[in-house]
């Protein structure tokens, strides 16, 4: 049989998940016998003009991270589209938009702004931004440019499946490669873990009656080891975030944040949750009911906290 | 007019690219190296929940996140103005010595070990990882393994995730350790110091016993006499986790020494039409352009300046390290860029050793992680040394700990001016006229870059192999005179 062609990508992505992908460890030659990887600039020569060379769909598979931020990004994932017959979005980034996300509550100008004028350590009386061409002395050099907002992979070409995390677990990479060394792919659109259930169904910890009449922050008090985070009154993102990591976060005393995206069959994550602390809140009254909510702080920064652009918010509109 | 470009060489939140203008001579007219990339955490992380700093930042490296949630959770105390039980304090300096283990020992074997064990000539196939372990023998090579995988454990073990921990809070950390843990802690702290110890002897017999690699090291192509910055404990020792930071001059005098809430004093930054990254420099010196000396506010961050900014090590095997290292390069401070290999190299034994000291504290395995804050926050400031480079992190909030504003010097960001300083000079050095552009000169090139490990390394990090490069020389009409890559 012939070995499997694979291609790995970065684009706007803290790297994370290259050590994520690195973390299958001894795994990595098992992986090795069945497949040939013909492009990882992180660990092989490096040239986009190989890419550029290759035949349509000559790869296999292409397992790409990271968000699209700027026209470089871009344009690696068309071109590593048109080349590969599967596209994987790996990890948060480009499955949901994740942390790096956020951005789409501002915008480029005013990202450049705090960036390049406004922090205290930067001195730029002349208020210089950096351009995409610049003429110097010798000659012109060029950067890509940066958009105004972060967008997933898939909302920038066709996606076959999406691994989830930040980063995605050791198990949850693995199983994304078992499946396309055995052959046996699920239905196309699948998002690969191991549970498409909430993050609670595999937390160790005790749940008994979710009531809750006020939300703590973490740093306020110290949870009980044993019991259920949000019966607790602590925001935590489990009920509304897919299994598959092991409840790590939880196991640490320490909320769910979300990482893992939203469960089966659930488009809006943010409004998921939204609803499920609506139903834990121990009152009837709408008033009293909104005013336990008005008590967390940036809610929309805490819902979305990676999956913004994947949203149906998308992004803030900037008056 | 040529230009050659290096695009991409490596990651620095983004792909790094080098642009070398030739003259019509062959001779080297200027060069640049551009970041491409920005993701503006300074900016989105307005309107955020102070706390979530930890896990917010920590997305800036997946190759360091440690660093930023260290950082992070320091000026999380200072926010809420709460001081951190002794224990936690231990515990987050005991996961913090264990992420500097795998860090360093990853960077020296993979990044840097192969041009000196397999040298700067040989074949681009044999220079990794694989044709280091194939000469020091397969024993160290399942000890570079070890060591990485072990000290993993203990970062999630201690901070709950392998990568992205999750512990840090305001006042101390979630999760304290038991009796059990800390056994295999200490048990993995002792094979980490004979680790250390090893690698110290590789770096004797492989450099220090070869003229020829000694004389590259001295060699004034990687020589640079700028600023070194470190961050040290009250007696002037390197710490990693907390104390001011020093600043000392080329002629080794003390410049400076400031506490975290005093960084905006002596730091400043520049901003450059041609790059996404800023230029930090030293504010009382000025910016000069890039150039090095006295006169310039151009100061490096990196393990040698580390080294070169204090007094010594607080551990006695390290401190052994210390001494040698500079009786060999002639005193202190040492401003051969190449030696940051060595100083690592003492950093890791340093960063096991404290490790070790740690995991044998009585007080590591008490319950009494958490003070639980109670004064309102308003402005934070903490300092780490990451790997690559003094990291800052600076916090404005509202009175309910929500983020208002936020300022972050990164850790390889310190070393931006220096770095694209290295690269002109070797540049300028190797390239003349009439001298063929080969495989070995580009690689030259790049090791006058590679001992600041410039994140993202997990480039190099990550799999065997050399770091990826390919320079394209075009005539002034812009066609393709000559392509050269390396990395197969």
């Amino acid at each position: 049989m012939a070995k499997l062609k694979i291609a790995l990508y970065w684009a706007a992505s803290c790297g994370g998940c290259e050590i994520a992908t690195l973390a299958i460890h001894e795994k990595i030659l098992k992986l090795a016998e069945v497949a040939d990887i013909v492009f990882w600039p992180v660990g092989m020569d490096f040239k986009y003009a190989d890419v550029q060379r290759m035949e349509d769909n000559s790869v296999d598979v292409c397992l790409f991270n990271g968000a699209i931020r700027n026209e470089e990004n871009e344009h690696m994932a068309k071109l590593l589209r048109a080349k590969s017959k599967i596209m994987i979005a790996y990890g948060s980034c480009s499955y949901e938009g994740c942390i790096p996300g956020l951005s789409n509550f501002y915008n480029r100008q005013l990202t450049f702004d705090r960036v390049y004028i406004e922090t205290p350590s930067t001195e730029n009386p002349k208020k210089i931004f950096p351009q995409t061409k610049v003429k110097v002395p010798e000659g012109e050099i060029e950067i890509p440019e940066f958009y105004d907002t972060v967008k997933t992979l898939g909302q920038t070409v066709d996606v076959d499946y999406f691994v989830p995390g930040c980063p995605p677990e050791e198990k949850t990479t693995w199983l994304a490669l078992e499946a396309l060394i055995s052959g046996k792919l699920p239905p196309k659109g699948t998002v690969i873990s191991h549970s498409a259930k909430a993050l609670c169904y595999e937390c160790p910890r005790v749940r008994e009656e979710k009531k809750v009449k006020k939300f703590y922050r973490p740093y306020e008090k110290i949870p009980d080891p044993e019991k259920c985070l949000l019966e607790q009154g602590f925001l935590c993102y489990g009920v509304a975030t897919r299994g598959g990591c092991g409840a790590l976060c939880p196991q640490a005393n320490m909320p769910c944040t979300g990482c893992y995206g939203p469960v089966e069959g659930v488009v809006d994550q943010g409004a998921h949750f939204l609803s499920a602390l609506s139903s834990i809140i121990d009152s009837n009254d709408p008033e009293e009911i909104q005013k336990i909510i008005d008590d967390i702080p940036d809610p929309a920064g805490t819902f979305y906290r990676y999956s913004l652009p994947d949203s149906l918010l998308r992004r803030a509109r900037i008056k | 007019m040529k230009k050659i470009v290096i695009d991409p060489i490596t990651r620095l939140e983004g792909h790094g690219k080098i642009t070398i203008f030739l003259n019509d001579d062959g001779s080297v007219a200027n060069t640049y190296f551009q970041v491409p990339e920005l993701r503006g955490f300074e900016k989105f992380s307005e309107g955020r929940p102070a706390e979530e700093m930890p896990q917010i930042t920590q997305r800036i490296c997946g190759v360091c996140p440690e660093a930023h949630h260290m950082a992070a959770t320091k000026a999380l105390d200072d926010l809420f103005h709460v001081e951190p039980t002794s224990t936690a304090k231990k515990l987050r300096e005991l996961l913090y010595s264990a992420f500097y283990v795998t860090d360093h020992t990853t960077h020296f074997y993979i990044l840097g070990a192969p041009d000196f064990v397999m040298g700067p000539d040989a074949h681009p196939a044999e220079r990794n990882i694989l044709g280091v372990i194939g000469k020091v023998g397969l024993e160290l090579g399942g000890a570079v393994i070890n060591t990485r995988k072990q000290n993993h454990w203990i970062i999630q073990t201690v901070g709950g995730r392998p990568i992205h921990p999750c512990f840090g809070l305001p006042g101390g950390v979630s999760r304290a350790i038991n009796e059990e843990e800390r056994a295999q802690i200490e048990e993995i702290a002792k094979q980490s110091v004979e680790f250390g110890k090893v690698s110290l002897k590789v770096f004797d017999d492989v450099v220090l016993k070869n003229k020829t690699y000694l004389d590259m090291v001295l060699s004034d192509t990687y020589t640079q006499k700028s600023y070194n910055m470190g961050m040290v404990d009250e007696n002037n020792k390197v710490n990693f986790y907390d104390g001011k930071v020093r600043v000392v001059g080329p002629d080794g005098k003390e410049l400076c020494k400031y506490a975290p809430r005093e960084y905006l004093e002596h730091i400043a930054e520049r901003v450059e039409p041609w790059t996404y990254l800023k230029f930090p420099y030293l504010k009382k010196v000025g910016w000069k352009g890039f150039v090095d000396g006295k006169d310039s506010g151009v100061y490096r961050a990196t393990p040698l300046s580390r080294l070169n900014a204090a007094d010594g090590m607080a551990t006695p095997l390290a401190q052994e390290a210390y001494d040698k290292m500079y009786s060999t390069l002639g005193g202190k401070p040492a401003n051969f860029t190449l030696a940051t290999h060595w100083a690592r190299l003492v950093e890791l034994l340093y960063a096991a050793e404290r490790l070790l000291e740690l995991s044998r504290d009585p007080e590591i395995t008490s319950p009494d992680i958490r003070n639980i804050p109670t004064a309102t926050p308003d402005e934070g400031v903490a300092i780490v040394e990451a790997p690559r480079g003094t990291l800052t992190h600076h916090y404005i909030t509202d009175e309910r700990g929500v983020i208002k504003k936020c300022n972050l010097i990164v850790g390889t960001t310190n070393n931006y001016a220096p770095l694209f300083m290295s690269i002109k000079k070797a540049a300028e050095d190797f390239i003349k006229p009439g001298v063929e552009i080969t495989e070995g000169l580009l690689n030259r090139i790049e090791m006058a870059w590679r001992p600041y490990d410039p994140c993202l390394s997990c480039a190099t990090h990550a799999l065997p192999g050399q770091l990826p490069l390919e320079v394209t020389i075009y005539d002034v009409r812009g066609n393709e005179v000559k392509r050269l890559s390396q990395g197969v």
